[in-house]
């Protein structure tokens, strides 16, 4: 262990181990106690008929004058250098600004690797085009720019390019026989607790299967682009971004100037699933835009997409559980190997969900990174926990019938009462709830537990289930701004993100609730580098990043208010704990009827507005607590009998995710992870030929996604309990609706036919 | 996607003078040639844009039907001649693409689809023999779940991606063609080609011949026909097998049989050999496996795709079945 | 040279290559029609082309001389949402809103198609004259437009109240 891992170790140690009050949310957010307000109720999306208009600009849709349009040529071998690279003929083209090459590419900065800094956004740390080497088959080799994209697209046909091919790693295999120690968040992927193959050896019961899981890409329908400009010494870049105040600071350092020097905005991102973040594209716009000194718009074709900006990697995965008769674990093993390129730092970390889903006697789990020459693999959707319950809740599936019980009734008997790995105690878990609701109404009593026992026609039907789980998580840097106007309106200003995820609305919601304005009086700014905050918008971590710095400005702002209003106020003595806003008039909290309103107040401070910032805390709470969302899904899937194809036609997820705060928008980020889950489920595989390590599939042809025909009606529930020690009670559900899905149809694919197929995609092939 | 002249042709005779130019390519729908233009793979220096030319959809006095070149997808899937006559026909194009595909999609065009090899599709990053001759195939050794079990060759294992086209090749339509040593017909079956060792050579149609109809013969059958479409995914996906079938049970025994195999072949492969051995056979899920056995017993699987013989037999099994329903 | 966008007569480009898609985004500043492949694979560039849904990253312009066309843009009349674009609000058929001009322009010429009797994939009777609009007949004929979001069920539900409603 290095001396920085033994630092961190022992502060998070200390975290644990604090008392409850020293921790952020150890008093629950008032708002958890209100009854009356917006929260809770369906609100529909109040950026909703700017995007059914089509009058929501999106990244590459701002027009500027003398805008010039981009394309990029892509390496085709995956290690060595250029050695010819002819682009006369590109550059002689009608319409032709500028083509760039390693050649007369500006000098510049790495991009700062992800993790490597809090606001580092790059998916790997290369140098971009700096030089003849070649990382990856797909690497940027040129841009040409053009006055119109079919000009550029044309030019860029004719640059020719001959390579110097090195040895490079481009097989799974060969890669897994010098994997290293994956390490994620600054901790290993490691965890033994007691001595897990002694304790499965001994066992009763067991499984001790291997599970595989493909390369996966995002497939946002909105390709990745830009449109960047520079103003002197001042880039401005409309980006389609989850990350803009990263991207802002990691642009200054890649071009060596002042972080305020570059601004991004992001108002509409067209879904970003944890790909729209920093690489290479907006890097190559912005140097091509300096030298040919005209403003540039970038929209990566959908084979670009896939081959600069990286996806899921695949994944190998043991999972042993050693049982007693009664269902017990004695022991809990996940461990395996995921590929992971050799210049970024994503060992997707699958075995994350069994940290804490079951109570084992012992515990191995470890995940090892094998480094290939790819494209940087990077978050997709639940990162880990996707396909870690697909290998995880197949393998309780599987013990399950060994151990003849049913899977719900041995997930229960595993229910954990603290953590079962760190030992704290969970700030809120109501899985058993979840389970119990959703096997009720999903009418699971009706599932013959014997395989191929349910055929239709040529049909077979079969019932599966499986637990969802991802993790609260909140980053350092949460910042907001409010500022309140003599009209009782208020503005909240955060740079954090909205790419549909429902985040505009629900935070205006909450914000109107927190101050007790209504809807209307309440505006959040976002999607800017401008505004205040660090706040990334992954780990489903945004709606708590944003809910504590807000609530860090509220107080703020509160106390300014009743130190201005003086003592002429009713409020006159109160402390901002003391005091509630509602109906537009902040209250007592204990004498609702001592009030004055907000439109008083400022009359009587004298101003037309006042501006307070607010910092969130330190995020403590989930070392502290085992803070996790949980849900139970549960599938119909039917299997032809003839072709082997498989078709999900019921589907329930039952979740605990603490309180929902717009059941509309959380609906469609639940069934949105499920729809995503289905695609992992059946058919999403990016297709990595190992011979050149490139990929064969880079279109939404030959990648399927599901379609409208491929996805039933799907049925959602949730406790809404609030978790006490979260912002608002609730936690992120942008991703837990991805995870379980692959094993619950897995699961229900077996119940119908006797087949287990522990290799996603489920496609026809496997079902023969 | 190269500069080219564009010029829309109103009759036969100037878009067949237009596309006798060099490097001169019809343009249909464009669903699949602007995609090709634009990823390089096709590079005319003039498109003659036949869309105008004759769209109808007629009866023939022999009791079939022609199609002109230039009817959309949709139409002939909704025409109600098509629907009650030939239903295997518009079932097969209502599988394939999605609606507003078909809405664009000629038929002249969708006859001269090429095909979805993702190795086909990689100008610069792959070898393909159909692409550049004499390169080598990628595909063979390389991903090859969707490629050909029939009729491929060293040269080449890629699929002719259409649904229409093997409801064309089991009712053993005729293409009318005209070019500049004027009109003839073509019989479905000679129109694709097999691989061999040319699989850049994809039709028999000479340079600058144009479709200009697709004349579907009486069948008395017809009628009792459909077509099943095996995909990975529920709807807007390529097949990777399809079967287009046709049959007439008497008393119990197969009178007459029609069946061709998509997604299995460089051509809509049209299944002789089960015809011949089913007809006179009682009409039962035995002689239907025996007959689809016959059929593939000279498949040639490659590493990814053994699994489409299976398919290919327990489809044809099935479809066979459902058409002779309460005749079993 | 001309073709009609939402009503008003615009100028064909000189290119050639230019796809009506780009005549659209880059030319005319009317961004409200997506590209999200340009290949034909996803459905978010569609448009209406005489009524009728097409995908217009596969057409090019000058194919389109003396057609009218109508975009997203052209069914907001005077600043006022299309009832189905309401209807889209209120389900929730949408989430990051990339898709959803496509998916609209897309099940406003789907419910021609139906009310014309054009049959689809799941239609039983091929010969029957009426098509009811069940979900099955819905989801099959919306199956061109992608939606990575998942908003598939909402994207039902609001082309289901729509249709009802307009009957």
């Amino acid at each position: 262990m290095s001396i920085k891992e033994a630092a961190h170790a022992v502060m998070k140690k200390a975290v644990q181990v604090a008392p409850d009050k020293w921790m952020p949310g150890a008093t629950p957010d008032p708002l958890i106690r209100q009854k009356h307000g917006l929260i809770g109720t369906p609100v529909s999306r109040l950026d909703g008929p700017q995007k059914v208009s089509g009058t929501a600009r999106f990244a590459a849709e701002f027009p500027l004058e003398r805008m010039v349009y981009a394309a990029l040529n892509y390496s085709t071998i995956a290690k060595g250098r250029i050695r010819e690279l002819h682009t006369a003929e590109a550059a002689a083209a009608p319409g032709v600004v500028l083509v760039m090459t390693h050649l007369n590419a500006p000098r510049m900065t790495r991009v700062p690797l992800f993790g490597s800094n809090a606001k580092a956004a790059g998916g790997d740390d290369l140098p971009i085009m700096q030089d003849e080497r070649i990382h990856w088959n797909g690497e940027p080799i040129a841009v040409v720019l053009a006055e119109s994209q079919e000009q550029a697209d044309y030019a860029k046909s004719l640059i020719r390019v001959a390579y110097e091919a090195e040895p490079s790693v481009t097989t799974f295999e060969v890669a897994k026989a010098s994997s290293e120690q994956g390490v994620f968040q600054g901790e290993p992927l490691l965890l033994e607790i007691g001595d897990a193959e002694a304790a499965l050896a001994a066992a009763p019961h067991k499984v001790d299967v291997v599970y595989r899981t493909p390369r996966h890409n995002h497939n946002p329908i909105e390709l990745h682009g830009a449109t960047v400009a520079w103003d002197g010494d001042e880039l401005i870049v409309h980006d389609a971004s989850q990350c803009v105040t990263h991207t802002a600071w990691s642009l200054a350092q890649v071009f060596d100037i002042e972080e305020e020097q570059v601004h991004v905005t992001s108002p509409y991102v067209g879904g970003g699933f944890g790909s729209k973040t920093l690489w290479q594209y907006q890097v190559l716009a912005a140097a091509a835009s300096r030298l040919a000194g005209r403003p540039v718009r970038i929209v990566l074709s959908r084979e670009g997409v896939y081959r600069i900006v990286g996806g899921r990697t695949l994944t190998e995965q043991r999972v042993a559980i050693g049982a007693q008769a009664d269902g017990r674990f004695d022991a809990l093993i996940q461990t395996g190997v995921v590929g992971m390129g050799r210049h970024n730092n994503m060992p997707e970390p699958f075995m994350l969900p069994a940290k804490s889903a079951y109570k084992s006697g012992t515990f191995r789990l470890q995940v090892e990174a094998a480094r290939m020459d790819m494209v940087g693999n990077t978050f997709m959707r639940a990162p880990g926990e996707a396909v870690g319950t697909f290998a995880l809740e197949s393998a309780l599936d599987e013990l399950a019938v060994n151990l003849g019980m049913d899977p719900i009734e041995l997930r229960i008997r595993n229910e954990p009462d603290k953590d079962p790995t760190s030992g704290v105690p969970f700030s809120s878990r109501h899985i058993v709830e979840a389970y119990v609701a959703g096997a009720e109404r999903f009418g699971w009593n009706q599932r013959n537990p014997k395989p191929g026992a349910r055929r239709e026609g040529e049909w077979l039907v079969g019932l599966g289930c499986a637990t969802a789980t991802y993790p609260y998580y909140r980053m350092p840097g949460g910042v907001a701004r409010i500022t309140l106007t003599n009209r009782g309106r208020a503005t909240v200003s955060i740079a954090a993100h909205e790419m549909g995820m429902g985040t505009a609305t629900t935070q205006t919601m909450v914000t109107a609730d927190r101050l007790g304005l209504a809807l209307q009086c309440v505006t959040v700014e976002y999607g800017d580098s401008h505004l205040p905050g660090v706040v990334l918008a992954g780990g489903s971590q945004q709606t708590a990043s944003i809910g504590a710095a807000v609530t860090a400005a509220h107080d703020a702002l509160i106390t300014e208010l009743l130190k201005l209003a003086g003592k002429e106020s009713v409020l006159s003595g109160l402390d901002s704990e003391d005091v509630i806003g509602r109906d537009g008039y902040l209250c007592d909290i204990h004498k609702p009827d001592r009030r004055e309103s907000y439109v008083s107040l400022m009359a009587r401070i004298g101003r037309e507005q006042i501006t307070v910032e607010g910092t969130a805390p330190p995020p403590l709470e989930f070392t502290h607590w085992s803070m996790h969302s949980h849900g139970a899904m549960f599938c119909e899937a039917r299997v032809s009998g003839v072709t082997g194809e498989t078709r999900v036609t019921r589907f329930l997820g039952s979740f605990d995710c603490g309180r929902i705060l717009n059941p509309k928008t959380a609906a469609s980020q639940f069934r949105g992870g499920i729809v995503m889950g289905l695609g992992l489920a059946l058919m999403e595989e990016t297709q990595f030929d190992e011979r050149k390590g490139r990929i064969m599939n880079p279109s939404l042809a030959e990648y399927h996604v599901p379609v409208q025909m491929d996805v039933p009606e799907i049925d959602l529930i949730w406790t809404d309990i609030p978790d006490p020690h979260a912002p608002m009670g609730a936690h992120g559900v942008g991703e837990i609706g991805i995870t379980g899905v692959g094993a619950a149809v897995a699961n229900a694919v077996y119940n119908a036919t006797g087949t287990r197929v522990r290799d996603l995609p489920i496609t026809l092939d496997k079902m023969l | 996607m190269n500069n080219f002249t564009y010029v829309r042709a109103t009759d036969v005779a100037e878009a067949v003078r237009q596309g006798g130019q060099a490097h001169a390519k019809f343009l249909g729908g464009g669903t699949n040639l602007v995609d090709l233009m634009r990823e390089t793979l096709e590079r005319p220096s003039v498109l003659v844009d036949v869309t105008g030319l004759s769209s109808a959809i007629t009866d023939r006095e022999d009791g079939g039907m022609l199609i002109g070149a230039a009817a959309k997808n949709t139409a002939v899937a909704e025409h109600r001649g098509v629907r009650t006559r030939y239903p295997l026909l518009a079932r097969a194009i209502l599988a394939g693409a999605s609606g507003q595909i078909r809405n664009m999609a000629t038929v002249g065009g969708n006859l001269l689809q090429r095909t979805r090899c993702t190795y086909f599709y990689d100008d610069d990053g792959s070898r393909c023999n159909k692409r550049g001759p004499g390169q080598g195939c990628d595909a063979i050794d390389g991903f090859n779940r969707i490629h050909a079990i029939l009729g491929a060759s060293s040269s080449c294992v890629a699929t002719h991606p259409s649904d229409m086209c093997v409801a064309l090749a089991m009712l053993d339509a005729v293409v009318h063609v005209t070019g500049s040593q004027g009109e003839r017909t073509i019989a479905f079956a000679d129109l694709h080609l097999l691989p061999g060792n040319h699989p850049e050579v994809e039709t028999s149609l000479s340079p600058g011949e144009l479709i200009t109809a697709v004349e579907l013969p009486a069948l008395s059958f017809a009628q009792r026909s459909t077509y099943r479409k095996v995909r990975d995914r529920a709807s807007y996906a390529f097949a990777l097998v399809s079967v287009a079938a046709a049959m007439e049970v008497d008393d119990g025994v197969v009178k007459g049989v029609r069946v061709a195999l998509g997604g299995v072949a460089a051509k809509p492969w049209r299944a002789l050999r089960l015809e011949a051995a089913l007809t006179g056979r009682p009409a039962n899920e035995e002689s239907f496996r025996a007959a689809a056995e016959a059929e593939l017993a000279d498949a040639q699987p490659l590493r990814h795709n053994a699994f489409k013989i299976e398919v290919a037999k327990r489809t044809i099994v099935a479809v066979l079945a459902e058409l002779a329903g309460d005749r079993l | 040279m001309s073709v009609n966008i939402n009503g008003l007569s615009v100028d064909l480009p000189s290119d050639a290559r230019v796809s009506l898609l780009d005549l659209l985004r880059d030319h005319l500043d009317l961004p409200g029609t997506k590209v999200g492949c340009n290949q034909g694979a996803c459905g978010a560039c569609t448009v209406l082309a005489d009524g009728e849904r097409i995908l217009s990253c596969l057409a090019l312009a000058v194919q389109y001389e003396g057609r009218s066309v109508t975009t997203i843009e052209g069914l907001t009349v005077e600043g006022s949402l299309h009832r189905l674009q309401h209807a889209f609000i209120e389900h929730d058929g949408f989430q990051c809103g990339y898709c959803t001009p496509g998916q609209i322009c897309s099940a406003i010429g789907m419910l021609r198609e139906v009310q014309r009797g054009v049959p689809s994939l799941v239609t039983e009777d091929l010969s029957s004259r009426s098509i009811a609009l069940t979900r099955d007949e819905l989801r099959e004929r919306m199956s061109g437009n992608l939606c990575r979001c998942g908003a598939y069920n909402g994207i039902v539900e609001a082309i289901t109240e729509f249709a009802e409603t307009s009957k």
